[in-house]
This record gives structure tokens, C-alpha cells and sequence, in this order.
């Protein structure tokens, strides 16, 4: 059951000191039902409690839906309820109804272009997405490998958890002066500030989930006498897998977080210089499309993940 | 006959932070090919210390630990371990488990049709063909130590090291799988080296029963001659002995030992 307490999107109540994202103790993973393979098996002591029975219950669970579907719902009409009581007056600040409008047209044709500055938002949103496609594969690359490093070496562990500490809270904005400077353009520093503040959940959690390789498995490592290579690929790489994924899901939600910041500093089509642009275009109904749409964008990249991350769970 | 296993005045000693701490002292002890023996002790008699020495997952402070005549240098398939705790990777298949070990083995002289013979030759020995595409999530703790036997088998180990391996199963389990170890024993001729803290169990299985004292620097209190023809030879069929004269004998000698001359004192934490 290790892996499934990854899986909660819980961050946000972890205490400060945590070291690793998202590592919550395995008291609160949710109990899952077993596969029906499972329950086949035959031999001594294979009867095993049944899991919490969903069959048993009424043919169909009208509270369960209540809770699943209705909530969310309502939750969603009183943010656009108090939205429209608010703009019910008038102002600069659009209603719902104008601003649905503003984003069916948008939606309606994503992809036009009318020179540089007027694409739509399709555009915008897939330059974003490759610039975060970019930068976030290159932090993989340096990332995973280094906290592999970090976790497996005391001494690695010791040199770069005071660097880490110290660069982790950094803001994005802060680092694109950076980037600016050593890469003289200013796509680059885009890639470049995204690039450093994705890097760091990976790095920590693939870390942490080397540390945490329970040491029977090491034990059965060193009695069979396995190759290094053997121990990487057959011990470490499975066991460390959910905490490297927790950190890889991290780190996306973390590079789309700061890419709206740096398309904003920086330009050129994507979906943060389009906010810029359309707040110097006083269309304030463009912006709050925009909201939605990163935020639908981050929760599908997340749900993605997530779908990866089921495929590595395994029970001890 | 010559002794597979020498342990020649052996002794661990364990640096803590109040100082050192003495585990083990003068542990002698030999044990013959094809011999069964059981070593009993209180918890906290550092049984498992003496099983992990053996095993060279530490290394001895004092003395030398010989197998076959050469001094044992950490861990090597020559010594097969069953952990109390199954230890099997939850993502490999009950085969694949089993294969890992037979890989680092015969890996270098067989090919893989042949090597995967070997492993599915080991479940089957253990009654497990059944399950062996089955993760080790989805079967019951009693067959996770199965496969866990049959992963230390797989190697050929001259030695076969278990650590409590029943411990952490019910009376019923515990006792079919007693009797499997046993037929196991009796088809392979297996050299067995095992930590218990179950009386019958000891008395059931071995050909001498190594007693402890306790601990601190603990070491061999008695050794116990089983008075019974040798596990390898004869099954030793449970009910039978439940009013075998000899067999309650060697049962009232072991818990005299445990519970009269070295009756268990809660450690001062």
C-alpha cells in the first residue's frame, strides 16, 4: 500500500517541515478494493476479507453520486452565483454571461492567426505547453538522476541538501534575470526559469524514495548477491517509482504554475503573455477565460499523471 | 565427518552510543552435512545475531566462522536465507522472485528456458505451481513463505539459513508448513540452520536443539541430542508424537532449559 498514499492531492495541508511533497504517512492511504484476480486465489489462507463491498449496498448508491457529482457542482454555482451578484451592476469587470460568451467565440475558432501578437488561444496554450514540455523534460533529466545520486551517497546527501534548501523557496521571477543574462534572448530564460523551479520536487523525492528503500529488500540484495546493476534496475528503480512520480507530478503542476509569469516578462505567443496582452487590451473577459483555461489545463496534465502513477502502485 | 559449519569461538559486539554492547560470546559450534539444527533462545538472545553472522550479513568481532574449511566473507549463494518476513519484491511474480536468485547463479552457464526451469523446479517443490504468476500481494502469508523457501532452494545453497520462518503465521499454517519443510528436507537433504522460539517446532523438525542463555552476551547454554532417527531419514508424523515417550522427553529438557534455568527477565529498558 505504499504507493497509494501519492496519490492525494494533499500538498497544500503538509506541514512545512515535510521534506518531501506530498510523502504523507501511510496511515492515511485509502483503502482500495482488491482485483478480482486476487480474490481467485486459491490455496491455504486465501480467504481474505472481502473489501468493503460496493455489491452489498443498493443497486445503486444515490448518495454516493449526491456526493461526487452534486457537491462539486454546487460548489461551482456559488462561486458563479456570488460572481454575478457582484457584477450585477456593472463595471469593468465582465459578468459570467458576457464572459462565456467571450470564451465560446475564443473557443469557437482556437487556432486563427492574425499576425504575431493575435493568435488564439489554442496557439497560446500549445506554445505554453511546449515551452513547459521543454523546460520540464530537461529538469527530469538533471533531476531524477541527481536525486538518485543524492539518496544513494550520504556524503552527495550532506554537500547539496544546504544548496537545495536554499534554492528551493527562490521565486520564479527571481531567477529569469538570470537567465536573461546568460542566454541573451528571451525564450530561453523562459525555459530556463521553469527549468529551476521544476527541478527541485524531483530531485528531493527521488532522493527521499532511495533513502526509504525498506532494507529487507537490500537485505535480499546482498544474500542473492545481485550485480549493482541488478540492485538499480530490479530493487531501486520499482521501489523508488511512486516517490519519483510524486515528484514528477510536483514538478508539471510546479512548471505550469511559473510559466504564466515568465510568458509575461518575457513575450512571444503562449498563454501568459496572452493575459499580459489582453490586460493592455482592457479585455478583462479574455483574462478570466484565461484563468479557466490554465487551470483546466493544469488539472488535466495532473489527472494525467495520476493515470501513470495508478500503473506503478503495488502491494507489499 | 568432517563439520560443514565451524563457528569458532565467535563473538559480536555491537557499538552503541552508551558504549559497546555485547551481543554474542565464545559461540562454538559445528554442524555436519544433511543435519538439522534449531537454535531456541529467549527474544533478545541475539539467535538471530548467530543466524545473520552465518549468514555474512555482519561480520564476527571475535572468532572465525568456517564453511567447508574456508572462512566465510559476507553473504554468498552458497547459504540460502528464508527471512522471517517473506522479503519478496512485491513487483515481481512468485517466478520471477524466484528467478532473480537462480539469475545470479546459474546465470552465467544456463540460458534463460533453462533457468526459468530451475525456478518453476523450486515452486513446484514447494507446491506452488499454481501460483506462479501471482504477485506476492495476492496470496496469503503462508505462501509468500513458500516462496520465499523456494527462492533460498533455487540456489543449491549447501546451507539453508532460516530466521523464524514461521513465526508470523497461524497455528494451522504453521504447522502444514512445518511438515512441508520437512518433506522438503527429506527430498533435497538439505544442511538447515534454524532460529525458533516455538518448542515443538525445534523439537519436531531438528536433529539438535542449540539453547541459549540470554542476553546480554549471550552463548550456548546446552545442546540437545534429539532422540529421534534423523528428519532426513524419517518423517516424524506429528500425532504420533504427541505421545512419543522420547519426543516429550527432548519437549520437558528444552523448556526446563527455558523456562527454569534461564527464566526470561524483562530487559531494563
Amino acid at each position: 500500500m505504499v504507493a497509494a498514499v501519492f496519490h492525494q492531492r494533499a500538498e497544500g495541508v503538509l506541514p512545512a517541515n515535510q521534506r518531501a511533497e506530498g510523502v504523507l504517512p501511510a496511515a492515511k492511504a485509502e483503502a482500495r478494493p482488491m482485483p478480482a484476480r486476487a480474490m481467485a486465489a486459491a490455496g491455504e489462507g486465501a480467504v481474505r476479507p472481502t473489501p468493503p463491498a460496493r455489491a452489498a449496498r443498493d443497486p445503486f448508491d444515490w448518495k454516493g453520486l449526491a456526493g461526487k457529482v452534486l457537491a462539486p457542482i454546487a460548489g461551482l454555482a456559488l462561486l458563479i452565483g456570488i460572481w454575478a451578484l457582484l457584477t450585477q451592476k456593472g463595471g469593468a469587470f465582465p459578468t459570467p454571461a458576457a464572459t462565456f460568451d467571450a470564451a465560446w467565440k475564443q473557443f469557437a475558432d482556437p487556432f486563427y492567426r492574425n499576425g504575431p501578437n493575435d493568435q488564439g488561444i489554442g496557439w497560446n496554450v500549445l506554445y505554453s505547453l511546449e515551452r513547459v514540455g521543454l523546460a520540464f523534460g530537461l529538469a527530469a533529466l538533471v533531476g531524477i538522476p541527481l536525486g538518485f545520486l543524492i539518496g544513494r551517497f550520504a556524503t552527495l546527501n550532506a554537500m547539496f541538501a544546504p544548496v537545495i534548501s536554499l534554492l528551493k523557496p527562490v521565486s520564479p521571477l527571481a531567477w529569469l534575470p538570470i537567465g536573461l543574462l546568460a542566454f541573451k534572448a528571451a525564450n530561453p530564460a523562459a525555459i530556463w526559469t521553469i527549468f529551476i523551479c521544476s527541478i527541485w520536487p524531483m530531485v528531493i523525492n527521488t532522493a527521499v524514495g532511495v533513502q526509504k528503500v525498506p532494507q529487507d529488500y537490500l537485505n535480499v540484495a546482498r544474500v542473492l548477491n545481485l550485480s549493482e546493476w541488478k540492485i538499480a534496475t530490479r530493487i531501486l528503480l520499482p521501489a523508488v517509482m511512486p516517490y519519483m512520480l510524486t515528484g514528477v507530478r510536483l514538478s508539471v503542476g510546479t512548471a505550469w504554475l511559473v510559466i504564466v509569469a515568465a510568458e509575461m516578462l518575457t513575450g512571444g505567443v503562449g498563454i501568459g503573455f496572452w493575459v499580459w496582452d489582453e490586460w493592455n487590451n482592457l479585455n478583462v473577459a479574455h483574462i478570466i477565460v484565461a484563468i479557466f483555461t490554465i487551470g483546466v489545463v493544469g488539472l488535466l496534465l495532473e489527472s494525467m499523471l495520476l493515470l501513470v502513477a495508478r500503473r506503478f502502485e503495488y502491494r507489499s | 565427518m568432517k563439520p560443514m559449519l565451524q563457528i569458532q569461538g565467535a563473538g559480536m559486539t555491537f557499538a552503541t552510543r552508551r558504549g559497546p554492547f555485547v551481543a554474542l560470546r565464545e559461540i562454538d559450534l559445528e554442524i555436519a552435512r544433511g543435519e538439522f539444527v534449531a537454535l531456541i533462545g529467549h527474544s533478545g538472545c541475539g539467535k538471530s545475531t548467530l543466524l545473520n553472522l552465518v549468514a555474512g550479513l555482519t561480520v564476527p568481532t571475535q572468532g572465525v566462522l568456517l564453511l567447508d574449511g574456508r572462512e566465510l566473507k559476507g553473504p554468498g549463494p552458497d547459504r540460502g536465507v528464508v527471512f522471517q518476513n517473506h522479503s519478496l519484491l512485491p513487483w515481481l511474480s512468485c517466478t520471477d522472485n524466484v528467478l532473480l536468485a537462480v539469475e545470479r547463479v546459474f546465470g552465467a552457464r544456463e540460458g534463460r528456458a533453462q533457468l526459468r526451469e530451475r525456478a518453476l523446479a523450486a515452486l513446484e517443490l514447494v507446491g506452488l505451481t499454481h501460483a506462479r504468476d501471482k504477485h506476492p500481494g495476492e496470496i496469503s502469508g503462508g505462501m509468500k513463505q513458500r516462496v520465499g523457501i523456494a527462492r533460498a532452494l533455487a540456489m543449491e545453497p549447501k546451507m539453508l539459513l532460516m530466521d523464524e520462518p514461521f513465526g508470523a503465521l497461524d497455528a494451522l499454517t504453521r504447522a502444514r508448513l512445518q511438515d512441508e519443510l520437512a518433506r522438503i528436507v527429506r527430498a533435497t537433504g538439505s544442511t538447515v540452520l534454524m532460529v525458533t522460539h516455538d518448542v515443538d517446532e525445534a523439537v519436531l523438525l531438528s536433529d539438535r536443539i542449540v539453547m541459549m542463555t540470554n542476553g546480554p552476551a549471550a552463548t550456548i547454554g546446552e545442546i540437545l541430542e534429539v532422540p529421534l532417527p534423523p528428519l532426513r531419514e524419517a518423517p516424524r508424523n506429528r500425532l504420533e508424537m504427541a505421545h512419543h515417550a522420547e519426543y516429550l522427553h527432548a519437549r520437558e529438557s528444552v523448556l526446563e532449559f527455558l523456562y527454569a534455568k534461564q527464566q526470561h527477565v524483562e530487559a531494563a529498558a
